[in-house]
């Protein structure tokens, strides 16, 4: 759910940035700079998707690096690099793989290329612009944990990614990459793409398995808890993110310690960004991973430098859609999931978005619960019915009917959601609630559409009021970035 | 039975107190038991959970603190600690409630469901007394018609998942399924594809909400000036157990209960709603008599009670015993069988007495061999053999607890019919041999159990070795037999391999024994009966269709018979038999087909029809219509009148319905449960029985003293029959939902099971001798091998709708029954000269009908399948008894 962007909707050439070229004139997309590129190296080049633009830049060395050990080197390697997964909840990739029962074969790799937070847009480009860098990282996990099934499910509106990701695999599959006896080895590994029908939920991986299995896109019911013991088609399941997986070719050319150096000790490597909203240069940012703060992010000249001209920055959202807000006083925090979930959020998929003094906030919160409103998939009650319901008491503030008990009523309807303090960020002398929350619903979808009704509320109480008795109307009319159409 | 094991048990706490709960029980489920509810709504206790409405959440702490965990998806573990009571429980509790009445419809006062709606009662119980949604509720088109009966009301839905769910699991029909997402998710059919399932009305019943109403009790009643009274159904043989709901002496509702051994709460369609029929209009409501000057004219008048029995009394005590003959009696109580049968043969003296009308199987076969329960196919990990009729047309509520077991609990089902039933998706093996073979091919099977057999039968030196041993008449026997493919329509592979599935399930094996095609001879089966016998520690469970049919059989109503199992010619039984009945018949009398066939030859003075339609109902249509005509004075004991009837009866006397008198009715498995009275029967219509004890006492004054009530009956019933004995009010006052089960007397008194037949049916012999009438198409031997060119063999099902009495004066499944279709293999369409959907006409060498041709990869070629009773093409019309197949050939018109 990103703003337009220059890569979206069409395979038009893409504009060349290999200089680093500053300023963006139109909506955000990769940003080359300054700082180390493990995973978007290639993406300096127009041709970056093709097979042969990756072979010439490095491109299957990681494979051909993995091949050379033995899959548990392989694994181990990955465990000691302390690879945190990229999708959300940040879990390390070595350990999910450690899950695996032994002995109940066939294993799949699900590929979870089905990015749809809003604001999030970082795994859209890794599939458009160096789809083989994916497929590497594909047979270099299938390689680690001796599966012969990929499935490489991909969002149902990424359009371009499908093409490029298809295009590459048969590329793949004709030069011995992917199939049967890779790279002259008796591995064999098949990959598979699927693509989604645009739901949202569906990023979630038990509904992403049944997506896949052909059901309707509901998350499964826990126990079990991961699908690493009963995933797709009832056998264990492996699901890692696109960007999870990108990161496996360097890390195999360059080894676990070389991984390490990057980041900061608990989450090594780097991470990619998509910072989008009132900035003066929004984009795709590969940054170090617990290291860089939020204030360099948006603030740096290597970054978004800054916000738009003569304005000041009034909330951010840190991790996409469902995770709670932060104001300017949670800038210092270094992009790292630990710190951001003990100050009362996440930095889940890694997208941030910015807003200035210009954004009202009830009609901000209103645009994200109105986002998760539509894409609950109505399995369960609380989601179901109390997301929609929470929406149009939003709704009928924003139109002037408010009633003063709707502010206790949309905590309220929060509660009965995500019973007990919802996590917050700390302000005005409170405590910060620390992230995760508690639910009454079956997946976090319902928990999310409460996290900008309590972050607004919580700080901007009197843009409620003022709404509901109509003393002091904000007049804005700023399209709310991130928050879709 | 085999004894409960010990189970060990898991301590929780549930509000403070300990409760022992079932290992892998889920919590709802332990809660209840001990006596604490919790609030549900997508819960059921027969489905999976789906912990989707989020109302069973309670404060579950395994070791790591309280956390909010819906009860139904949280299997209980030992030291778990519960809190149903705490503050944050109840605020979810209340929350989700909340959250269901924010777009559920406010209609309490119109809706069906008011009164009995677990959402008004938990609204009610715990609910908010106002609500805080202002805003504009959901909105849907309303009712839509998701099939013939049931009506969906998407704005009452609160989308529990439960009839969506049943439909997926239980019944195997997921014709309905949500649709869209978020707050616009519903229910609903997929566009032009009605929720066409013979299950449907459950859906109605589980629906926790009236979103989902059906037709014969929408805006009819509400719930609290319904009476209720539980009783078992009467429509097939499997005796689902229900609860009869009557307002104003009028049955308005029928509801599955939930009886473990039965129908875990399930009904078909036709059990649910065929109480319409009593309610109709057309019932027989006083007795009426055509009069002798104008016998046989359509003029029907009215009479007393007296003057009718009085005239069948003077016409049965005028008729020598053996010229007396009763026909049905399958639909009655025991208590009314058990008095027909006193009054056919201990009063009157004739033995001409037959409950089934040749549809059946020989009661000796049925009551003789090793019983198995439902429960005992279903066991988990059994093995099911099915030889007999499609349970999902026939025995719907056994079809869906077979469904259960082979879908869930790992039983296999080895399937031997002559064309893909409902089950055969999921059948193991499923074998359809040719019409006539059913027992060649079960003789295959039974060899091939044995590994040496089977490998003497392939290796010629391997039978030179077993030249002088005794499996060499056996292994001959199997390689004739496995070499015959094309004669029996399965190869010699699918034989072998599921005769490993049997060798492997020694001793779990139950099989499901009943005429799979009417237009196969009884002596089929009871040849492939005998054969699957030899299996170690086999079980039957005889899938005979009819209502009542056990009690009769039980009851004596059928020649030869005697209360209890008795047989005629049993000398030495007969002791408390003779102490209660004035006399005895002197020898064994005629079947159904023998009844017919003598009324024909004019041998007949007095035909009662006990609830029988012989036009309809015998195989064979000719002989029926000659047998009704032929016969000096035929009498009707009924509900409705029906074609033979109206036909042939001088003599029309109105019976009471199901509902309308009390008894116990006896079903396929042997259970016995009560039928209870819940409305009075229309005009002066009386109970079966009581007709039996007025007439008994006319001919035989003092016969029938003392039997003034089915209690009485019952008590003499236990003195007669060794069977009936345990069958105390006691036993089923202290059972009153599972019923009391009869077990088999030789089986009671340690022998094995009771009947054998001696001979073996081999390729070129035909089963028990019977030959297919010289004049037929395909004379003798040749038959085995397939019909002659362009001719089919013709195969005969049942549906679960048919042109039938009952379902006729039934408004909902009046429209349902199928129209007649002539059904082959696609690869046989061009023999036939014509295309799928022509009108043809079927004609055998007895009969034609006329019928609509359809493509069936479902029936072997060279087999043509035509279905029972269809609406102005009686499939009977072909077939003739005595005979094992009947030959037809297709002409288009």
């Amino acid at each position: 759910m990103g703003t337009p962007s220059a890569t979206g909707g069409h395979p038009a050439p893409l504009p060349d940035r290999s200089a680093g070229a500053g300023y963006i004139q139109h909506a955000p997309g990769y940003v080359h700079n300054d700082g180390p590129k493990l995973i978007t190296g290639r993406f300096v080049h127009e041709d970056s998707f093709t097979l042969e633009r990756s072979v010439a830049t490095g491109g299957y060395e990681g494979l051909r690096a993995a091949l050379e050990m033995t899959p548990a080197a392989v694994h181990d390697e990955v465990r000691s690099a302390t690879l945190l997964g990229r999708g959300g909840a940040g879990f390390p990739a070595g350990v999910k793989w450690g899950f695996l029962p032994p002995g109940k074969h066939p294993y799949y790799l699900v590929v979870n290329g089905d990015e749809s937070e809003p604001g999030t847009y970082k795994d859209r480009l890794l599939m458009e612009r160096d789809p083989h860098q994916l497929i590497e990282g594909c047979l270099i996990a299938c390689y680690a944990l001796g599966l012969q099934q990929c499935f490489l499910y991909v969002r149902g509106e990424m359009a371009v990614a499908q093409e490029r990701i298809a295009a590459a695999l048969n590329e793949a599959y004709e030069a011995g990459y992917v199939g049967r006896g890779i790279c002259g080895t008796d591995f064999s590994v098949d990959i598979v793409m699927a693509w989604g029908a645009g739901a949202y939920i569906v990023g979630e991986e038990t509904a992403l398995i049944e997506s896949l299995e052909g059901r309707r896109g509901m998350p499964r019911l826990k126990p079990p808890y991961f699908p690493a013991a009963v995933g797709l088609y009832g056998q264990p399941t492996i699901v890692n993110n696109v960007e999870t997986l990108s990161n496996l070719p360097w890390l195999m050319v360059n080894g676990a310690d070389a991984y390490k150096g990057h980041g900061s000790e608990s989450s090594p490597g780097t991470r990619m960004f998509a910072v989008s909203g009132h900035l003066r240069r929004p984009g795709v940012y590969e940054v170090e991973h617990g290291v860089t703060t939020f204030r360099e992010l948006i603030y740096g000249d290597n970054f978004c430098q800054g916000i738009r001209d003569g304005h000041e920055l009034k909330m951010f959202i840190p991790g996409g859609g469902s995770a709670p807000w932060f104001f300017p006083e949670h800038l210092d925090l270094p992009l790292e999931a630990r710190p951001v979930g003990a100050a009362g959020s996440m930095l889940g998929s890694g997208a941030i978005v910015i807003m200035d003094d210009t954004t009202d906030a009830v009609k901000a919160a209103w645009r994200v619960v109105k986002f998760f409103a539509r894409e609950s998939c109505g399995k369960c009650t609380p989601c179901r019915e109390g997301t929609t319901w929470l929406e149009q008491i939003l709704r009928r503030i924003l139109d002037g009917e408010g009633r003063p008990s709707d502010i206790d009523l949309l905590l309220d309807i929060g509660d009965n959601i995500s019973p007990g303090p919802y996590p917050a960020a700390a302000h005005n002398g409170q405590e910060a609630v620390p992230f995760p929350p508690r639910q009454t619903t079956i997946c976090p979808l319902g928990p999310s559409a409460v996290a900008p009704v309590v972050s607004t509320i919580r700080r901007f109480r009197h843009e409620y009021e003022s709404k509901i008795t109509r003393r002091d109307p904000i007049p804005i009319e700023v399209a709310v970035a991130g928050a879709g159409r | 039975m085999t004894a409960v094991e010990p189970q060990a048990t898991v301590e929780i706490t549930v509000d403070g107190a300990a409760v022992q709960a079932r290992p892998g029980e889920m919590l709802i489920e332990a809660c209840e038991r001990s006596g604490t509810y919790i609030p549900r709504f997508c819960y059921h206790s027969r489905m999976s959970p789906v912990g989707m409405c989020r109302m069973c959440l309670v404060e579950v702490d395994t070791g790591r603190g309280f956390a909010l965990q819906p009860s139904c998806m949280v299997p209980v573990s030992e030291g778990m600690e519960v809190s149903t009571e705490s503050e944050v429980a109840k605020k979810a509790q209340d929350g989700v409630l909340e959250f269901l009445l924010v777009n559920h419809p406010l209609d309490c006062p119109v809706c069906d469901k008011g009164g009995e709606c677990p959402l008004q009662d938990q609204t009610m119980a715990y609910g908010p007394g106002e609500t805080r949604f202002v805003e504009e509720k959901r909105h849907f088109a309303k009712p839509v018609a998701i099939s013939e009966t049931v009506y969906l009301d998407r704005e009452r839905c609160i989308l529990c998942d439960r009839c969506t769910r049943f439909a997926d699991e239980v019944a195997g029909d997921p014709l309905i399924h949500f649709m869209g997402r978020g707050n616009h998710t519903e229910v609903n059919t997929f566009p032009d594809e009605p929720f066409a399932s013979y299950f449907s009305g459950n859906t109605v019943q589980i629906c926790p909400v009236g979103a989902l109403t059906a037709a014969p009790y929408r805006f009819k009643a509400r719930p609290w000036d319904l009476t209720e009274t539980l009783s078992t159904a009467w429509v097939d043989s499997v005796g689902a157990r229900v609860a009869v709901q009557a307002s104003r002496n009028r049955v308005l509702r029928v509801l599955g209960t939930d009886a473990d051994a039965v129908n875990w709460g399930w009904l078909t369609d036709k059990e649910r709603f065929g109480f319409e029929a009593l309610n109709s209009a057309e019932r027989l409501a006083a007795p009426m008599l055509r009069d002798p000057a104008g016998i046989r004219a359509p003029e029907w008048r009215a009479a007393g009670w007296g003057e009718a029995l009085d005239r069948l009394a003077d016409a049965v005590g005028a008729a020598p015993p053996e010229r007396v003959a009763v026909l049905g009696g399958a639909r009655l109580t025991n208590e009314a069988q058990y008095m027909w049968a006193k009054l056919a043969k201990g009063v009157i003296g004739t033995d001409n007495v037959d409950a089934q009308l040749g549809d059946g199987l020989d009661p000796a076969v049925v009551l003789g061999l090793p019983r198995a329960a439902i429960d005992d196919a279903c066991r988990p990990g059994g093995t099911v053999v099915l030889v007999g009729p499609d349970p999902k047309e026939e025995l719907g509520a056994l079809y869906l607890r077979l469904r259960h077991a082979v879908v869930y609990d790992g039983v296999k089902l080895v399937e031997v019919t002559p064309c893909e039933t409902g089950l055969s998706h999921m059948a193991k093996y499923s074998l359809h041999p040719r019409p006539g073979t059913t027992a060649q091919l079960i003789r295959a099977l039974v060899l091939a159990t044995d590994p040496e057999i089977v490998e003497a039968a392939e290796s010629d030196v391997i039978l030179d070795k077993l030249a002088a041993g005794e499996k060499l008449l056996e292994a001959e026997e199997l390689r004739e037999l496995l070499g015959a493919a094309d004669a029996l329509g399965v190869d010699a592979e699918s034989i072998k391999s599921a005769a490993r599935a049997l060798a492997v399930a020694a001793g779990e094996v139950t099989v499901v024994l009943g005429r799979s095609s009417l237009a196969e001879g009884a002596e089929v089966v009871e040849a492939a009966a005998a054969e699957l016998s030899a299996l170690p520690s086999v079980r039957f469970l005889p899938a005979l269709r009819r209502g009542n049919v056990m009690g009769a059989l039980e009851a004596g109503l059928a020649p030869g018979l005697l209360p209890g199992r008795t047989e005629l010619d049993d000398a030495e039984d007969l002791g408390p038999t003779v102490a209660a009945w004035p006399r005895l018949p002197e020898a064994a009398g005629l079947d159904a087909a023998g009844v017919l066939r003598a009324a024909a030859r004019g041998d007949i003075d007095v035909l009662v029809l006990v609830g029988a339609d012989p036009l309809n109902d015998f195989v064979d249509r000719d002989l029926a219509y000659r047998g009704l005509r032929g016969a000096a004075l035929v009498v009707a004991v009924d509900l409705f009148l029906n074609d033979s009837s109206t036909l042939a009866a001088d003599i029309v006397l109105p019976a009471a319905g199901p509902t309308e008198c009390d008894g116990t009715f006896t079903n396929l498995e042997g259970r016995v449960s009560p039928m209870s009275r819940k409305v009075t029967p229309p005009g002066t219509a009386r109970p079966d029985w009581m007709i039996a004890a007025d007439l008994a006492e006319r001919l035989e004054p003092g016969s029938a003293e003392g039997l003034d009530s089915p209690e009485a009956i019952r008590a003499e019933m236990a003195r007669v029959s060794e069977v009936h004995a345990s069958l105390t009010e006691e036993s089923l006052k202290a059972s009153p939902v599972e019923g009391v089960l009869l077990r088999p007397a030789r089986e009671a008194a340690g022998e094995a099971g009771g009947w054998r037949r001696s001979g073996r049916p081999t390729l070129g012999r035909r089963p028990a001798g019977r030959t297919v009438p010289a004049t037929g198409p395909a004379g003798g031997e040749d038959a085995l091998g397939g019909a002659p060119d362009g001719s089919f063999l013709l195969v005969a099902t049942r549906t679960m709708y048919d042109d039938g009495t009952m379902l006729r004066h039934c408004p909902s499944s009046r429209g349902l029954a199928p129209a007649a279709s002539a059904r082959i293999n696609p690869d046989d369409l061009a023999s036939t000269g014509t295309g799928e959907g022509a009108a043809v006409r079927v004609v055998s060498d007895f009969g034609h009908i006329e019928a609509t041709l359809a493509a069936d990869a479902g029936v072997p070629t060279g087999s043509l399948r035509v279905n029972w009773l269809a609406p102005g093409a009686p499939a009977n019309s072909l077939i003739a008894t005595g005979t094992d197949i009947t030959v037809v050939e297709v002409e288009a018109r």
